[in-house]
């Protein structure tokens, strides 16, 4: 509904993904002298963090992502990021790209649900934001790019009033219903129930500008102040200490939004599936979208805008496991639910010649050097691209 | 307990949960997102919550039902539902479904469309959401609907058939409007008969009829009034800040500040037999207040009766189930349930 919801919807996942992505290349990587040349190095994982990020902040991309649109599915997002995890050395197979997917969106799920007010959802894109600034420190050029996105967030989002930052968080809580992957590391941490519901604490500091409840004040018809009463509930609240910073450098005071990832805290998930009732659900899948022809438009658009460098000649991808073997992966793929299936949009008979032909145009700029199994001609079949990504 | 001193009184459940009644689809985390219908004469009644583009229904009879969004197309996806309400006037029971697109009436069993209205779409900046959001039948023969703009749609409904006209368009609003309330009991003289809330906090006293006449205005603090409810004059108002206030509808005064909740009340619902106030918020709380007036000193009254903890779950529907407010029913986002709760 809010037509400002992107942005923050993009950059937050984003910035989940690149959690995962540092976890996952830091335990797997190997010292630069003893690594084979298969091998993950230190080296190599900065050069992938510095690669993704500078891909996410280039400012056409940016630019197209600001306008004011509407949200689209999660299947149409998915591309994107897709196309992002790959704009370097690495690669990820389905059913890896299939749990980061998962990671992402319950991470970001579970922070805009536990948000004390709608607003702080911009301190959650901000600690997002400056995490990922300490992952490309070092390279002035990313860091410039960043700060510019930074500086757009506040000028577009720092003026909104609450209730335009409700209406953005009811949208992503539209785009996250019924979602209840469970999460190893939430479920140990006993944020999220074993039926893949988040636990929402009734204690702990209220919002900033909400008063701890209990009070009852009675006025009398010229304003006056005339009797206080109070009331008592299960809850355990207290008030805040102080609200977080806005400002392009600041303490957010907010958790949320910030690491939770560390070598030692690895990432799983188990797929709990979605209940029998939500009959609608598994129907989703099923049927073909006819919401096709504008989501391609918005994939056009947004894809058109990513600047990925091709990995120079002779350089040979590297893949990333977001499991902790490869077995598992190959378990995984095989074992995913039919309804959790993130299946490629299906494209009418009747699609729009041009269009089709705009993004299959982008689409094969954007493509790996890898031999496409089965594929007839790039303008031929569009499905075929998608279906490679 | 000695003169002077206020008790914080124990007080025993008056509800306890009876049954979940299974929904097709969660509920989306929408402002009031319960629709009940609760014809006096005869339970069971009928439930609607709003997920996504559709309209979960349940009825008195036959399976679960689904009613979609109108307005989408191949070009332009199907637009999400902001709200759903049964608005009862003295010919006819009309479900009014509010969208992205605008506004559709059924009969009351969501049988048949009576009416749609599209939201001029063009009149509105790219950068601004468009939707219509709050609904209130008024003044016997009115239905009104709130828009994103501001503006407040009047309606005039005949007793029977799909003639329905727009009749009037209010705009003193500059906010999108959240909800809408009619007086529910006795307005006294001056107090307006229907309340319309915004963003802002804004709240617009009404007083109905061929033309409808703004009354008073109460200026917002730029904190949400998302629910409103209206009732012998008084204005119960539910906020973003975990708030509830009452205000006087024929002076604008305010009465009573509660500090009821500790995040952003998604939910208000008033029983006219009783003075009886819902409040259902994020914070998981689910509170049953009691108006009432000091005939002596024309104070107003409210005082805490209950609470219900749904675990886990950001409450965004909250209804009773009878005038007298000896039932109610809650929804909550994710939760494919209508709670509903009854006497102890």
């Amino acid at each position: 509904m809010s037509a400002r919801t992107l942005p923050l919807l993009f950059l937050n996942l984003g910035g989940e993904m690149l959690y995962i992505l540092d976890q996952r290349l830091r335990a797997q990587s190997i010292p630069g002298e003893k690594a084979r040349k298969d091998e993950w190095t230190d080296v190599d994982r900065k050069r992938v963090m510095n690669d993704i990020i500078g891909t996410m902040f280039n400012r056409k991309f940016m630019e197209e992502l600001f306008k004011p649109q509407e949200l689209y599915s999660k299947k149409a997002l998915r591309t994107v990021y897709e196309r992002l995890a790959h704009a370097s050395i690495m690669r990820l197979n389905q059913a890896s790209m299939d749990k980061l997917y998962d990671l992402m969106t319950m991470a970001f799920k579970y922070q805009v649900l536990l948000c004390p007010r709608p607003r702080d959802i911009l301190l959650v894109t901000f600690n997002h934001l400056d995490a990922i600034k300490d992952f490309i420190y070092e390279s002035p050029g990313i860091l410039n790019q960043v700060d510019e996105t930074f500086r757009q967030l506040i000028e577009t989002y720092n003026c909104l009033s609450d209730g335009e930052f409700q209406l953005i968080r009811q949208t992503l809580l539209v785009f996250f219903q019924d979602m209840h992957i469970r999460v190893s590391i939430f479920l140990k941490d006993k944020v999220q129930n074993s039926n893949g519901r988040f636990v929402l604490p009734i204690s702990g500091p209220v919002p900033w500008g909400t008063e701890v409840p209990g009070l009852i004040r009675i006025f009398n018809h010229k304003g006056v102040e005339v009797k206080r009463t109070e009331f008592t509930t299960a809850g355990n609240y207290v008030t805040p200490q102080r609200e977080g910073s806005f400002e392009l450098y600041g303490d957010r005071v907010l958790k949320l939004g910030t690491n939770m990832y560390s070598v030692s805290r690895p990432v799983e998930t188990h797929m709990a599936g979605s209940s029998k009732n939500l009959a609608s659900h598994a129907k989703e899948n099923t049927v073909p979208n006819p919401l096709a022809k504008e989501e391609l438009n918005f994939l056009a658009r947004l894809l058109g805008g990513l600047d990925i460098q091709k990995p120079a000649g002779g350089e040979t991808g590297f893949r990333l496991n977001l499991f902790t073997s490869d077995e598992e992966e190959e378990h995984a793929a095989q074992t995913r639910p039919e309804d959790l299936s993130y299946k490629v949009i299906n494209i009418e008979a009747t699609q729009e010649p041009g269009r089709r032909a705009e993004l299959s145009r982008i689409l094969g700029e954007l493509e790996v050097a890898e031999p496409r199994p089965g594929s007839a001609g790039k303008g031929e079949d569009l499905l075929a691209l998608m279906d490679g990504l | 307990h000695g003169p002077g001193v206020t008790p914080r009184l124990s007080v025993p459940p008056r509800y306890r949960r009876e049954r979940a009644l299974a929904l097709r689809s969660s509920s989306s985390a929408l402002y009031n997102n319960l629709a009940v219908l609760c014809p006096p004469a005869r339970p069971p009644r009928a439930f609607g919550a709003v997920h996504g583009t559709t309209l979960s229904l349940l009825g008195p009879e036959g399976p679960p039902r689904q009613l979609p969004a109108r307005g989408g197309c191949s070009a332009l996806s199907t637009p999400l539902l902001t709200q759903a309400a049964w608005c009862e006037l003295p010919a006819r029971v009309l479900l009014v479904l509010t969208s992205q697109r605008g506004v559709q009436m059924y009969e009351a069993d969501g049988s048949t469309l009576v009416f749609w209205h599209a939201l001029d779409i063009l009149e509105h900046p790219a950068a601004h959401s468009v939707f219509a959001r709050g609904i209130s039948a008024a003044g016997e023969r009115f239905i009104c609907v709130g828009t994103s703009s501001g503006a407040v749609l009047v309606f005039d409904i005949p007793p029977k058939g799909t003639n329905v006209t727009l009749s009037e368009v209010l705009e003193q609003h500059r906010d999108p409007i959240t909800d809408i309330a009619a007086e529910q009991g006795q307005a006294p003289e001056g107090a307006g008969d229907l309340v319309t809330a915004d963003d802002s906090g804004t709240l617009c006293l009404w007083s109905t009829g061929e033309e409808f006449t703004l009354l008073g205005k109460i200026p917002g603090s730029g904190c949400t009034c998302s629910s409103v409810a209206l009732w012998n004059g008084i204005v119960a108002a539910g906020y973003g800040n975990g708030q509830i206030r009452l205000w006087e509808a024929g002076t604008g005064q305010l009465r009573a500040q509660v500090s009821a909740h500790a995040r952003w009340i998604y939910a208000l619902d008033l029983a006219p037999l009783t003075g009886k106030l819902l409040s259902g918020a994020e914070d998981s709380f689910v509170h049953v207040w009691k108006l009432s007036r000091d005939p002596d000193t024309d104070d107003v009254e409210i005082q805490h009766c209950h609470t219900e903890c749904v675990t886990d779950t950001q409450v965004c529907g909250a209804r009773f189930c009878d005038p007298a407010g000896d039932t109610f029913a809650v929804t909550g986002y994710d939760l494919s349930e209508i709670l509903c709760y009854g006497p102890a």
